[in-house]
């Protein structure tokens, strides 16, 4: 049983590099507004129904098919962000609620539609499959590769945090948005970019992660506890703490899978209910 | 000036009495429909049972499910072990599933709407899995069925047609409206409102929230349980989806269509939800959900002041809950 | 005689900032006393410790000859202390009436009664018209609080305190927001309450403060700088610095 130890371990950082690379837009755009956008992980469905019309249908390659993922999720969120999101900010939890339960129902029906309820095949590059031996431990090159681009890019963001002007504002406006404005931050321009950013990065996840997490159209429902559980566990509108709260419920949902099958998603669910009442008033004013 | 003028005055309007008559009405103009306005009058009592959460305390549940699939599988349980007497199992399960509200309360209580949707879902996610888990006693995925319910009173068989079912729900569901009515026009349904309007001067006017809220909270849970028990008698049979995440949020979504805050609209919205449901997903059952979801999201865009706003325009108007001068 | 309100060495501090700091004071039976002090001097963190809305960093606070510091706010409440907001905190969705009969429910301790209805309490109905006749607001008993003016919503504010029949009222800014007309109207009503009622105010303008109160504290830096009657207070030359510092760094 502890001989799988290593490879559980990897398995689930690879799993929670999704979750984080998914969760860090809906972290900053929680952070940002007090926004609870339910409808997030219709972003990361949008990136991976584009990655699959884009290599299966006009055959690119994989490496274009994500960048196309990213752009394309990236202008839906802007676009919704702009038309319809910007109006509910202040509203009531039980407006946003509400408005973002709406429109995950319609990305599901869309997704049922016009692709079918069936899941969804992925076309991986021959580079990237198979299994290579690293330390004694074999791990899917895949995941490997998985790992690789989220740690470099969870990298650059905290660089584009720290060390930029526009990062800078950002700083500003999660701390106090008020203040910032005060300041002669445009915060909702702030915010506008910041979102448009975080879905595009959620497409990424959503098109990285077909092979791991699959892809139908309840997707957006379907994991949709894990990424508000990122962010309300990691600390809204902080890097460090999505990326270590995505980790340790990654590593925690595959070990619970591999050592407790019986269990299922109980797991998960209670560390959940665990957590918050660790941190009662909810991780959001924790950090900083 | 009179007194009565501007309190919720208790007396039953002509509008209510109207309404009830014509749900016992029902029964003779749709033979055929039962089946149906009984899932109305269940899901409708489910949703009364949020609206004293949400309407009146000002609570955001997104686990209301919890509540309604304890007493669901709770009644299922008793009916195919050997208990099938129909209101000791119903008394059963409003019990059991008020336990679970209560002791579930000091953790969906406590943080800010945010921490309190997640504790809601979360809870309610557990007793999901913990239900699909314990499949030698809810069937798991299979769901429950070869339950045996007694006939009613020992006189009254529940009938294919669903005749017995719908009297026997039509009744307990007033009766339990009854008692959620009264709730709303006691001493306690104020402190509620005076809760959902400001927590901070409730406490400076010397009222214990945390208190009010758990009872408010252990109420509803009881109301919820009970309507899930009349939902595995009349429909013999209880699957996962008692406890799944959409139950709790079309339940959202029924009663803030027909309007949170006033009770009827509970029972309302539940009626046009059913109904438009049944009717569009005969054509395709994508489409329901894709316009279901441009629905609401038009409502809260177009509801002047948000939801809650537009809710208490709408009750003042129909002079049903409070009257506003 | 014993103190109606009495704090010792009270203390509160948020991170580095003491806001509070080792603060002895006494309000005495009957008395209308104002707590004045430049911007930032601590006086609503103080209203606040002693309402129990804050949990003091060090010292203690006593009610009479009993120490209340470690009671939950509500208990305060039901022991004859209330406050109102310097920011108006109502019942916005409520009417006056409603609000007032909530208040005098809470204080009869029959507000979690499920066995009577609402419209049926005449008694609290009755004694809820007498406190909204007393603040002349019965024209606007059945608006709901929200649509009223704001100078009226002051008034609803003091009179859902008073629905809770204090022995002592913590009023923070009472007259804040409203026309310098109206406001002297705010504090008649304020110094016309019986002597049962022991009042402590925080008020800004001291034309009102000098004209109603009897006694004056002034609050520097979280501390009391110094305390006495009107004449007193409007003779000391640290008081006067103070404040005239104050204006000039404002100006």
């Amino acid at each position: 049983m502890l001989s799988a130890l290593p490879g559980v371990l990897f398995d689930g950082v690879a799993y929670g590099s999704l979750l984080f690379l998914i969760s860090i837009g809906l972290s900053v755009t929680l952070g940002l507004m007090n926004f609870i956008n339910l409808a997030h992980g219709a972003f990361a469905m949008v990136g991976g129904y584009a990655c699959v019309v884009a290599t299966l249908r006009y055959g690119l390659p994989f490496g274009v098919a994500l960048v196309v993922a990213f752009a394309v999720a990236a202008i839906a969120g802007g676009v919704l962000e702009r038309v319809l999101y910007r109006r509910l900010y202040g509203r009531s939890p039980l407006d946003q609620v509400l408005f973002t339960i709406g429109l995950t129902f319609m990305s599901i029906a869309a997704a049922t539609w016009v692709f079918g309820s069936g899941q969804q095949p992925v076309r991986l590059p021959d580079t990237l499959l198979g299994q290579t031996r690293i330390l004694g431990v074999d791990v899917g090159i895949y995941r490997l590769f998985l790992i690789a681009i989220v740690f470099a890019l969870a990298s650059g963001l905290a660089l584009l945090v720290t060390r930029t002007r526009f990062g800078a504002r950002i700083r500003a406006s999660v701390d106090d948005a008020r203040t910032a404005a005060g300041l002669g931050i445009d915060v909702e321009r702030v915010f506008s970019v910041t979102f448009t950013l975080g879905s595009g990065l959620a497409g990424l996840g959503g098109a990285l992660g077909i092979d791991v997490l699959g892809l139908d159209p309840t997707f957006p429902l379907k994991y949709m506890v894990y990424f508000l559980l990122v962010v309300v566990v990691g600390g809204a509108g902080t890097i460090v703490g999505t990326l270590c709260a995505a980790m340790v419920l990654g590593i925690f949902d595959v070990a619970g899978k591999y050592y407790v099958p019986w269990a299922g998603a109980f797991v998960i669910y209670a560390l959940m209910v665990a957590l918050l009442l660790l941190f009662p008033r909810g991780l959001l004013r924790r950090i900083r | 000036m009179s007194v009565a003028f501007s309190l919720p005055d208790a007396r039953w309007r002509a509008a209510e009495i109207a309404f009830w008559i014509a749900t016992g009405l029902v029964f003779f103009v749709f033979p055929s429909h039962l089946v149906l306005a009984s899932q109305v009058l269940i899901t409708g009592l489910f949703a009364v049972s949020l609206d004293l959460v949400l309407g009146y305390a000002g609570i955001v549940s997104l686990g209301h499910a919890a509540m309604f699939g304890t007493g669901a599988y709770v009644a299922g349980i008793l009916a195919r072990n050997g208990w099938g007497e129909p209101l000791s199992g119903l008394f059963a399960a409003g019990l059991a599933a008020a336990a679970v509200a209560f002791v579930t309360s000091f953790l969906a209580l406590r943080g800010e709407d945010l921490t309190r949707l997640m504790v809601t879902l979360g809870i309610s996610l557990l007793l999901y899995e913990a239900a699909n888990q314990a499949g030698v006693w809810t069937g798991g995925v299979d769901g429950l069925s070869d339950m045996q319910v007694r006939d009613l009173f020992g006189v009254f068989p529940f009938d294919i047609r669903g005749r017995t079912a719908y009297l026997y729900t039509l009744a307990v569901v007033f009766l339990v409206f009854c008692a959620a009515r009264r709730v709303v026009h006691s001493p306690f349904g104020l402190s509620l409102r005076g809760i959902r309007e400001s927590p901070r001067r409730m406490a400076a006017i010397g009222s214990p929230v945390q208190r009010r809220l758990v009872v408010v909270y252990t109420l509803a849970g009881a109301m919820a349980g009970i309507a899930g028990a009349l939902l595995a008698q009349t429909t013999q049979f209880v699957g996962l989806e008692v406890l799944g995440f959409s139950r709790s949020a079309d339940l959202l979504i029924m009663l803030v269509l027909g309007g949170a805050g006033w009770l009827y609209g509970g029972l309302v919205g539940a009626a046009l939800f059913l109904v438009a449901q049944s009717l569009l997903s005969r054509l395709n059952p994508v489409y329901w959900e894709f316009w279901l979801g441009l629905l609401i999201v038009l409502v809260v865009l177009l509801a002047r002041g948000g939801i809650n706003g537009a809710l208490t325009r709408v009750s003042a108007r129909l002079g049903l809950a409070r009257r506003q001068a | 005689m014993t103190a109606a309100l009495r704090t010792q060495g009270l203390s509160r501090s948020f991170g580095a900032l003491k806001a509070v700091r080792e603060v002895s004071f006494t309000l005495e039976p009957g008395a209308r006393h104002a707590l004045i002090g430049p911007n930032g001097a601590g006086k609503t963190t103080f209203v606040n410790l002693l309402t129990g809305a804050l949990p003091p960093s060090s010292g203690a606070v006593y009610l009479g000859a009993d120490e209340i510091t470690g009671l939950a706010q509500h208990e305060r409440v039901k022991r004859g202390m209330t406050r109102t907001f310097q920011i108006t905190t109502l019942f916005p969705g409520l009417t006056v009436l409603e609000s007032v009969v909530l208040a005098i429910f809470e204080r009869k301790g029959i507000a979690a009664s499920l066995q009577t209805r609402v419209a049926n309490r005449t008694a609290e109905i009755h004694e809820a018209i007498h406190i909204i006749r007393e603040l002349r607001l019965e024209r606007d008993a059945g608006s709901v609080t929200r649509s009223l003016p704001y100078g009226k919503q002051r008034l609803v504010e003091i009179a859902v305190a008073l629905a809770t029949r204090p022995r002592i009222l913590l009023l923070d800014e009472p007259a804040a927001g409203i026309p310098a007309a109206e406001s002297g109207e705010v504090f008649g009503v304020i110094a016309a309450l019986p002597r049962e009622v022991s009042v402590l105010f925080i008020e800004h303008d001291m034309d009102l403060v000098f004209r109603f109160a009897e006694r004056i504290t002034v609050l520097a830096q979280g501390s009391i700088l110094a305390e006495g009657t009107p004449q007193e207070i409007g003779a000391d030359p640290r008081v006067r610095e103070v404040y005239l510092g104050d204006e000039a760094a404002r100006g």
